[in-house]
Parts: C-alpha cells; structure tokens; sequence
C-alpha cells in the first residue's frame, strides 16, 4: 500500500469512529463541542490550502466566514432559499471577493500581507454592522420551521449538525488530499519556499497565489453558510470578529502546517479545551480562551515550531540519508 | 571592440542580447553589453567579482528589469516578459545561490521542474539525461534536498533546470563553495548536456577550466564588455594571460 492509499484508509477510519460517536454521546452540550471541533477542522483545514500550502498568513478569513454565513441567511431568511444554495452562493462570491481583494494584497510580502488581511477584515466587519439591509447591528433570525434536511434547522436533535460538519470536513480533506499531489500543490509549495526559485522554474506566482486563496475562501464561506444554519441566528459579532480569523489558524498551526491532518488534530486539541473552559468559567472567563491560545502558540513555536503531527513523523528527521 | 559576429550570421543566434544596461537604483551594474549565443554552443561569460556577470544573467531570465537594450531569444524579444514565461519559451537559469526547495524531497525537486509540460510522458522525459548525467541523484531520490552536500545541491539544481526541457541553459558560477572533485565532474556534465542538443550560457570566474570546455568567451569588467573571442582567442589574449591565468 502505498502513502497516499494509507492516508485514505486512515481518513475512511476516523470518519466511520466520528460517525458512530453521536450514536454513543448523547449529552447535547457534548455534540455541540463535536460540531465545533469538525467546523473549525474544515475551516482550518481551508485556511491551510493558503496558508499551510501557499505560505501566504491571513488573519481575516472571517470576512469569508462572514460572508458565507450572510449570504445563506439572507437568502434563506429574506428569500426562503434553501442553505444549501445559499452557502453555494456565498462560496461564489467570497471566491471573487477574494480575488479582488488578492489582486491588490499579493503585492505585500510575508508580514504586511498577514496585516492587510487583518485590516480587509475589520473594515468588512464595520460595513456589515452599518449595513441596514442585512440587519445591521441587530443581525438576521432564522425563521423557525420543523426540522428539515432542506433547511438545516434541526431543534431537537444535534447529530445531522455533526453529520454535516463531519462531510464539510470530508470535502475540505479531500481537496487538500488532491492538491497535495497535484501540479497547484507543488507550485504553491514552491511559492511558498522560495518565489524567486519557483518563477525561474516557469511557475506564475500571483496567478498560484490567486488561486490557492480562491479556493481558501471558498471553503471558508461553506463553513459560514454551516455555521449560520446551525445557530439560526446571526450578527456581525457572532461572525466576522477577529476571534474567528485567528481560530481558523490556530488548528492548523497546532497541528501541523501545511499538513493534511494539522487542523483536525490542532482543532481536536484546540476547540474542546477553550468551550470546556468558557463554560465552567461562566461569564468571568471572557477573554481566557485568547490567554490560552496565546499561551499555545508561544508553547508551539518554541517547542515543536512544525506542530503536534511533526512529533510523530520518523522521516522529518534531517539526517535520514539513505 | 566591436560586438561578437560569429554566432549572428545568418540568422542563428539563439539569444541575442543587445546594448542590455542594467541599474541598481541608479548604479550602473551593466553596460551596453552585446552578446550572442548560436545553438549548440556552449558559451562563457568570466570576469572578476563584481563584473556584471550574475546582473548579466539575471536580466536575461526577467529576474532584473533592465534599464536599456534588448533580448532577444528563438527571434523573440523577452526584455519586458516576466520570469516564468521566459522559462516557458525553454531558456532556464540555474541561480549562484542554486534556490533549491531544501525541505521537498530531491524526487518533488524535479517534479517542480517538469510541471510547465502538461502531459506526464512530457513530464518524465528527462529524468533518464539527469540520471544519466547525474547518477547519484537517483540514490537520492527520496531524501530532503537541504540535507545534500553542496555539489550534489548543484547537480540537483542543473537537473531541475533541465526538467523544463529547455532550449538554453544559463549557469550562473556552477563551481562555487563545492570540492575540486566535483567541480570536474559539473564541468564534465555541462559538455554532456550539449550532447543533447541543450545550449549553455555559463557565468564562471574558473576561467582555465570554463575555456577548456567553451566554444566561445566574453569578458566583462567593471560592468562594460571588454574582450570577445573563440575560447583560444581569449586563452591566448596577452592581458588575459597575465591577469586571469597567471601566466
């Protein structure tokens, strides 16, 4: 068997472990971890095709997380549009969103490109909250209908949510699976590596650099469309903060970047301890979760800078001559 | 002295390279300098630290945006084309600094090198040259490229080069920081490579070595072109003998 069917084998492994789980876990509060933890998994997973895989750092994939979410819920909630098209919808135009918004930003190399991304998303956050049409401040409620696949509104039962997350992680892995061997895999690593290097090799860097954050964002936008079905109610707060940018990078980072199981381990580790501690702290614990992920990415970028994956990788040793 | 005519009669020349100046915010480091390069030659280019010779390079493969001149390749003009679509017209230039990708391993080295061509017989077509050139990068396929000696990193860099099948191969001081017994071995691989029917332009301050191997030479110095002939001309110049080789 070779590497890559091993990897197969290993995704059809924890996707069945995963699909069994809410038939044992019954607990809501529980699911409702688990369904973070496979959101945050996609969405980190998404985050990594550009920043894992093409080394170019956003800190404000939450416009793309926010315009998904607004997208499904406007639709849905203005037009009756199921969400399924709407997230759709909201892919389509972060996609474009993105490459707008890359044409003038892949101009900015390594630390001003991370700080243009972080001001693009604030800026995104302050015209939505301005922004009557799509409730403003106030945000959009979902109307309140019977549980539906349709609709994505399940009020009783929390498995279809973690089904649902657990496919959008699927489809995410998937696409990294695919560019990992593919011709864009390669040139965005090589971007990645060394833009000089890889223009002398006949790569055209902004075009990768387009492409992989394109992608990046559409992803990210399906995530958003999930997450606006799944708590039904949405503000600019609740979707488009800055707290949501850095959540979508940190599994990676944790994990491993640029790796295909980085965000789902980093989310793994990540998501369960900061809910756990949010809700035994109660309301005194505002702002723990952000001294624990400080404290994480200190811990990882001094002690494991490649991520919790790079401990088990025998290979990544530098003397493995033959 | 005027600029070199051999390799331009009768419309040969494969690369062109006419009155080219090149400026660092406003310094000059090349001036007007004219060369040419007719297929199958293997040309060189030496000169002292400093001459203008990577600055050379580098504006023929788009890294540098010269101030003035032209370049012309397979009839072409590529002064105002970026890099990657020199490289695609097949002229491929192998850096000082070699720029490897040193944490993929020697195979995806390669493999980036190949993925201008679309097709994966394309893609895999000359592997057997580099391997034959270069055999031991064939033991080494699966090993980090920033784990291999300095000459091997060499070997891997010309190889990647030659992945992207090109026309023109441009070296830019392919003997530096490696151990005397490879340096024959690279020198030796460079006349294999025109075997193939691959032209080389090389950038090199080993001037005895790189005339042994060379059909033709142009000095550069202090950024201006100054002498031009076939390699015995240019071994047998009064001022090159005493300044360059010693003798």
């Amino acid at each position: 068997m070779t590497h890559r069917q091993l990897q197969l084998v290993l995704l059809s492994g924890v996707v069945i472990a995963l699909a069994i789980l809410p038939r044992v876990i019954t607990d809501v509060y529980m699911l409702n971890v688990l369904v973070l933890t496979l959101m945050y998994a996609a969405l980190s997973q998404s985050w990594n095709i550009l920043g894992g895989y093409c080394g170019q750092i956003s800190l404000g994939h939450a416009l793309y997380f926010g315009v998904g979410a607004y997208a499904t819920s406007v639709f849905y909630a203005s037009f009756g549009i199921t969400p399924w098209l709407g997230a759709l919808a909201g892919g389509v135009i972060s996609m474009l969103l993105a490459l707008g918004l890359g044409y003038p930003c892949f101009r900015l190399k390594g630390h001003y490109f991370s700080i243009a991304t972080i001001v693009i998303a604030e800026i995104g956050l302050l015209l939505v909250h301005n922004w009557d049409a799509v409730g403003g401040a106030l945000g959009i409620q979902w109307p309140i209908g019977p549980d539906s696949w349709v609709t994505l509104q399940f009020a009783r039962d929390k498995a279809p949510y973690v089904y649902l997350a657990l496919g959008l992680f699927v489809i995410t892995w998937l696409v990294t699976y695919w560019i990992e061997d593919s011709r864009w895999g390669f040139w965005w690593r090589a971007v990645k590596d060394n833009p000089e290097a890889a223009e002398s090799l006949g790569v055209e860097v902004f075009r990768s650099k387009m492409a992989a954050a394109a992608l990046s964002a559409f992803f990210t936008a399906l995530g958003g469309g999930f997450y606006a079905a799944f708590v039904s109610y949405i503000d600019p707060e609740s979707v488009m903060t800055f707290r949501f940018s850095l959540l979508f990078a940190l599994p990676a980072v944790l994990g491993g970047i640029g790796t295909l199981w980085g965000p789902l381990v980093g989310a793994a580790v990540l998501i369960p301890l900061t809910e756990i501690t949010r809700s035994y702290m109660g309301g005194s614990g505002n702002g723990l979760d952000l001294i624990i992920y400080g404290a994480l990415i200190m811990i990882i970028s001094l002690a494991k800078p490649e991520g919790i994956l790079s401990l088990f990788h025998r290979n990544a040793k530098p003397d493995a001559r033959p | 002295m005027l600029p070199d005519d051999h390799a331009t009669e009768g419309g040969r020349a494969l690369l062109t390279v006419d009155r080219l100046t090149t400026a660092y915010r406003g310094l000059i480091a090349i001036s007007e300098i004219s060369i040419s390069v007719a297929r199958g030659e293997i040309v060189v280019v030496a000169g002292a630290n400093g001459a203008g010779k990577s600055t050379l390079l580098k504006s023929i493969a788009g890294m540098e945006k010269p101030r003035d001149g032209a370049v012309s390749f397979l009839g072409k003009r590529i002064d105002t084309l970026p890099g990657h679509e020199i490289t695609a017209l097949g002229l491929a230039y192998v850096p000082e600094n070699k720029r490897l990708f040193p944490r993929l391993t020697v195979a995806d080295n390669l493999r980036l090198g190949s993925y201008l061509h679309r097709s994966k017989p394309d893609r895999d077509a000359p592997l057997e040259t580099v391997f034959t050139l270069f055999p031991r990068l064939k033991e080494r396929l699966g090993q980090r490229a920033g784990t291999l000696s300095g000459g091997e990193q060499q070997m891997l860099a010309i190889s990647r080069a030659l992945m992207t099948r090109p026309a023109l191969l441009m070296l830019d001081e392919p003997s530096q920081g490696i151990m005397p017994k490879l340096v024959d071995e690279i020198f030796a691989a460079v006349q294999s490579i025109r075997k193939t029917g691959v032209t080389v332009l090389l950038v090199e301050q080993r001037l005895a070595e790189s005339l042994d191997i060379a059909d033709r030479a142009y000095v550069l110095q202090t950024g201006r072109l100054v002498l031009d002939g076939t390699a015995k001309e240019v071994r047998d110049h009064p001022d090159i003998r005493r300044v360059y080789l010693g003798m």
